[in-house]
C-alpha cells in the first residue's frame, strides 16, 4: 500500500510537445482516483510517467516514501491494466497470471497457490488452461486484472481499460473493478475519457485538459462545483447548461434582453451562468419563458431541449410531470447558478 | 398426394471458359513436369541407352544398381565423396545456414527495434543495402577473408560468409515493428529483462516466421553451388549439388558418363528441400500472412 506524490511533473516529448504541463498532487494511501478528459490531453502520459514507461522531464515523482524517478518499472510495484489487455498471445491464461511471479523467482506453490486465488476471485477458474485468443473481451479483461492482483502491488494503474468493450459489459466491469479494489484496499489510479466512469468510480476525480490540471475533487465537487466552464460541460450528461449573460448591481440579464432575477454577487459585467438540468423547475407563472421544441424520452426522466435567451438550453424533468413542446415558464434555484468569468472561463 | 414433381438434372452447358483454363494448367504442369519426370526415369535406364538413343521416356531395370553406385560408391580420386557424404554435407549448409541466418537475423532485428540504440536506424540501413550486395559480388574478397582465415574446406567457411546478407533481418524488423508496444511495456512491468522477453515473449510469438524464413534460408542455402565449388576443393566437402557436376565431368572422356548415377544424385538433391517445404508449408503460409499477436 502507499500514497503517490507528484511534485511539479512535467512532461516534453522529444518532439517538443509539452504533454503535461507541471502538475501536483498527492494520492492518498488505498484511495481511487480517476485522470478524465478529453483525447490527447495527456492522461495517459501522466499514468506512463507514474508507471516508469516513460521518463519524467522535470519534477519528483514519490511512491510509497521513495522518489522513483529512476527506478524501473519492475521495480517500482506496481501492475498496470492496459487498454487492449496485452495478454501475452502464446500462453494460457495460467501462465499469463504466473508470469509476473515466476520472473520475480516466486516459489512454484505459491505461484500455484496465488493463481488460484486470483483466478477464484474473478471466475477465472474455469479458463486457466485457455489461451486469450479463445476468451471473450470481458474474461480477457478479467485476465488483465488477475495479471494485476496476483502481484500484489502497492499501486494499480488502469489505462482505459474498458473502452474496448460493449455499453453492457462495461457497466458490469466497472462495478467489478470498484469492488475489487475496495476489497483489496490498493491505491489505484485509473485513466478514462469517459466522465461517468470517472463519476461512478472514483473517491477523487482529476480533470485534464490540454495537458493541465482544471480540478481536483470528489465526483460531488466535480459536479456540483465545477472549476472550470470547461469541467462544467465537460462532467455529467447532459452537461450544464452555460449561458451568456450580463450582471450589473445583482441583476442577471440574459444577452438578448431577458432578464433572469437577482443574484447574490459582486460579480459584475459579462459572465457565464452555469445551469445543471436537473436544477430548473417548471413553474406555471412568475418564472422565465422558454420555448421547449424538442422533448427527449429516457423513461425514467425526460429532457426538454429549448431555447432560454436566443441561447440552447436543456431542463430535467422526471416522468411523471407531463410536458409538451411551446412555451414554459421555468425558474432556477439561485444557490445553484454557477458563475464563470466570460473571457478566462474560470469560476468566479 | 405424393409429390410428383419431377426432378430433372439441368442440362449443364459447356463452359468453354473453365476447359481452356484447365488446358493452359495441364499444358504447363506437363511443361513442368516432363523434364522431372525424364530425370527420375534416365535413373532407371543403361547409360549406354542414353549415350544411343538419347534422353529416354522408359523404365529400366538399372535403378538399384543406380543408387548403390551413387549412394555408397567413391567417385573422383580420394574416395571420399560418396552420395551419402555429399548429402550429409549438404544438410550441414541447408541447415546450419538457416539456423544460423535466423539466430544472427533475429538478434540484429531485436537490437534495431527495441533498443534506443544511437545509429539504430543508420546500422538498419546500412545492413539494408547488402541485399544489393549478394555473395556473387563480393566472392572474391569474401575468398580472400575465408582464405586468410584459414576456414577453406571447412562447415564455417561454408555457412558464415552465405549467412552475411539481410534478407531475413528485414522480415525480422517488420514482424517486431508490428507486436504491439503494450506488449512490450507489459512484460517490462511484470519484470522480464531484455533477454528474457526475447526468449518469452518474442521468439514464441516468432514461430510461424521463424518457420517460414527456415524454408526459404534452408532451400536457398541448400542449392548454393558456386560458392562451395570455391570453398571446398576436398571431395569429403563436397555438397550435393555441386557433386553431381563432378561425376559426370570426371567420366567424360573414353568411358561413358555415368548419366543414371548423376540423376540419381539429382533426384536425391531435389526431395529435401521438396520435403521441408512440404512439411512446413501450413507454417509458411501463416508466417506470411497471419500471426496471432
Ligand atoms: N511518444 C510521443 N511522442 C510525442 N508526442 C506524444 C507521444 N505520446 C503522446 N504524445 C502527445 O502528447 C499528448 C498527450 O497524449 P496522451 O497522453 O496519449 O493523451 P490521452 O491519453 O489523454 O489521450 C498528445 O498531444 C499526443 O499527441
Ligand atoms: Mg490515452
Amino acid at each position: 500500500m502507499a500514497q503517490v506524490t507528484l511534485n511539479s511533473v512535467r512532461k516534453v516529448y522529444p518532439n517538443g510537445v509539452e504533454a503535461v504541463t507541471s502538475s501536483s498532487f498527492k494520492i492518498e494511501d488505498g484511495e481511487f482516483v480517476v485522470l478524465v478528459g478529453p483525447s490527447g490531453c495527456g492522461k495517459s502520459t501522466l499514468l506512463r510517467m507514474i508507471a516508469g514507461l516513460e521518463d519524467i522531464t522535470e519534477g519528483t515523482l514519490e511512491i510509497g516514501d521513495r522518489v522513483v524517478n529512476n527506478v524501473d518499472p519492475a521495480d517500482r510495484d506496481i501492475a498496470m491494466v492496459f487498454q487492449n489487455y496485452a495478454l501475452y498471445p502464446h500462453m494460457t491464461v495460467r501462465k499469463n497470471i504466473a508470469y509476473g511471479l515466476k520472473n520475480r523467482k516466486t516459489p512454484a506453490d505459491e505461484i500455484e497457490r496465488k493463481v488460484a486465488e486470483a483466478a477464484k476471485m474473478l471466475n477465472l477458474e474455469e479458463y486457466l488452461e485457455r489461451k486469450p485468443s479463445q476468451l471473450s473481451g470481458g474474461q480477457r479483461q478479467r485476465v488483465a486484472m488477475g495479471r494485476a492482483i496476483v502481484r500484489d502491488p502497492a499501486l494499480f494503474l488502469f489505462d482505459e481499460p474498458l473502452s474496448n468493450l460493449d455499453a453492457k459489459l462495461r457497466n458490469q466491469m466497472r462495478i467489478e473493478i470498484k469492488a475489487l479494489q475496495r476489497r483489496l484496499g490498493v491505491t489505484s489510479i485509473y485513466v478514462t475519457h469517459d466522465q461517468v466512469e470517472a463519476m461512478t468510480m472514483a473517491d477523487r476525480i482529476i480533470v485534464l485538459n490540454g495537458g493541465r490540471i482544471e480540478q481536483i475533487g470528489t465526483p460531488s465537487e466535480i459536479y456540483h462545483n465545477p472549476a472550470s466552464v470547461f469541467v462544467a460541460s465537460f462532467m455529467g450528461a447532459p452537461p450544464m447548461n452555460l449561458i451568456d449573460a450580463t450582471i450589473t448591481g445583482g441583476q442577471v440579464t440574459l444577452a438578448d434582453g431577458v432578464a433572469m432575477g437577482a443574484l447574490q454577487t459582486s460579480a459584475q459585467g459579462a459572465v457565464k451562468l452555469g445551469i445543471r438540468p436537473e436544477d430548473v423547475q417548471l413553474v406555471s407563472e412568475g418564472g422565465v419563458s422558454i420555448n421547449v421544441e424538442l422533448i427527449e424520452e429516457l423513461g425514467a426522466h425526460r429532457l426538454l431541449h429549448g431555447k432560454l435567451g436566443g441561447q440552447p438550453f436543456t431542463i430535467h424533468v422526471l416522468k411523471d410531470i407531463p410536458v409538451d413542446p411551446g412555451a414554459h415558464q421555468i425558474s432556477v434555484d439561485p444557490a445553484a447558478i454557477c458563475l464563470f468569468d466570460a473571457a478566462s472561463g474560470m469560476r468566479l | 398426394m405424393a409429390d410428383q414433381t419431377h426432378v430433372q438434372t439441368p442440362r449443364r452447358s459447356i463452359n468453354w471458359g473453365a476447359i481452356g483454363d484447365h488446358t493452359v494448367l495441364i499444358l504447363g504442369s506437363l511443361f513442368m513436369l516432363v523434364p522431372l519426370i525424364m530425370v527420375v526415369l534416365t535413373t532407371t535406364v543403361p547409360d549406354v541407352d542414353i549415350i544411343k538413343y538419347g534422353p529416354q521416356l522408359k523404365i529400366g531395370d538399372q535403378f538399384d544398381d543406380n543408387f548403390e553406385k551413387a549412394m555408397f560408391e567413391a567417385s573422383g580420386f580420394s574416395g571420399a565423396n560418396t552420395g551419402m557424404r555429399m548429402l550429409f554435407n549438404s544438410f550441414v549448409l541447408g541447415i546450419g545456414f538457416a539456423l544460423g541466418k535466423i539466430l544472427i537475423a533475429m538478434m540484429a532485428a531485436y537490437a534495431i527495434v527495441y533498443f534506443r540504440l544511437r545509429f539504430a536506424t543508420l546500422a538498419f540501413w546500412v545492413i539494408f543495402t547488402t541485399l544489393l550486395l549478394p555473395l556473387e559480388v563480393r566472392i572474391l574478397p569474401s575468398y580472400e577473408v575465408v582464405q586468410q582465415l584459414g576456414m577453406l574446406n571447412t562447415y564455417q567457411g561454408l555457412i558464415i560468409p552465405l549467412i552475411a546478407s539481410a534478407t531475413a533481418t528485414f522480415f525480422f524488423r517488420q514482424f517486431f515493428r508490428s507486436v504491439p508496444e503494450e506488449l512490450v511495456e507489459a512484460a517490462r512491468i511484470d519484470g522480464a529483462g531484455p533477454v528474457k522477453f526475447f526468449i518469452d515473449i518474442l521468439v514464441p510469438l516468432s514461430k510461424t516466421m521463424i518457420a517460414a524464413m527456415f524454408i526459404i534460408m534452408f532451400v536457398f542455402g541448400w542449392n548454393q553451388y558456386l560458392w562451395p565449388t570455391m570453398i571446398t576443393t576436398e571431395e569429403d566437402m563436397y555438397t550435393l549439388v555441386r557433386g553431381i557436376k563432378q561425376i559426370t565431368q570426371t567420366l567424360e572422356g573414353t568411358n561413358v558418363p555415368e548419366f543414371g548415377r548423376a540423376n540419381l544424385l539429382a533426384v536425391i538433391a531435389i526431395l529435401p528441400p521438396v520435403a521441408v517445404v512440404i512439411f512446413f508449408q501450413s507454417w509458411f503460409v501463416k508466417g506470411l500472412t497471419e500471426s496471432d499477436k
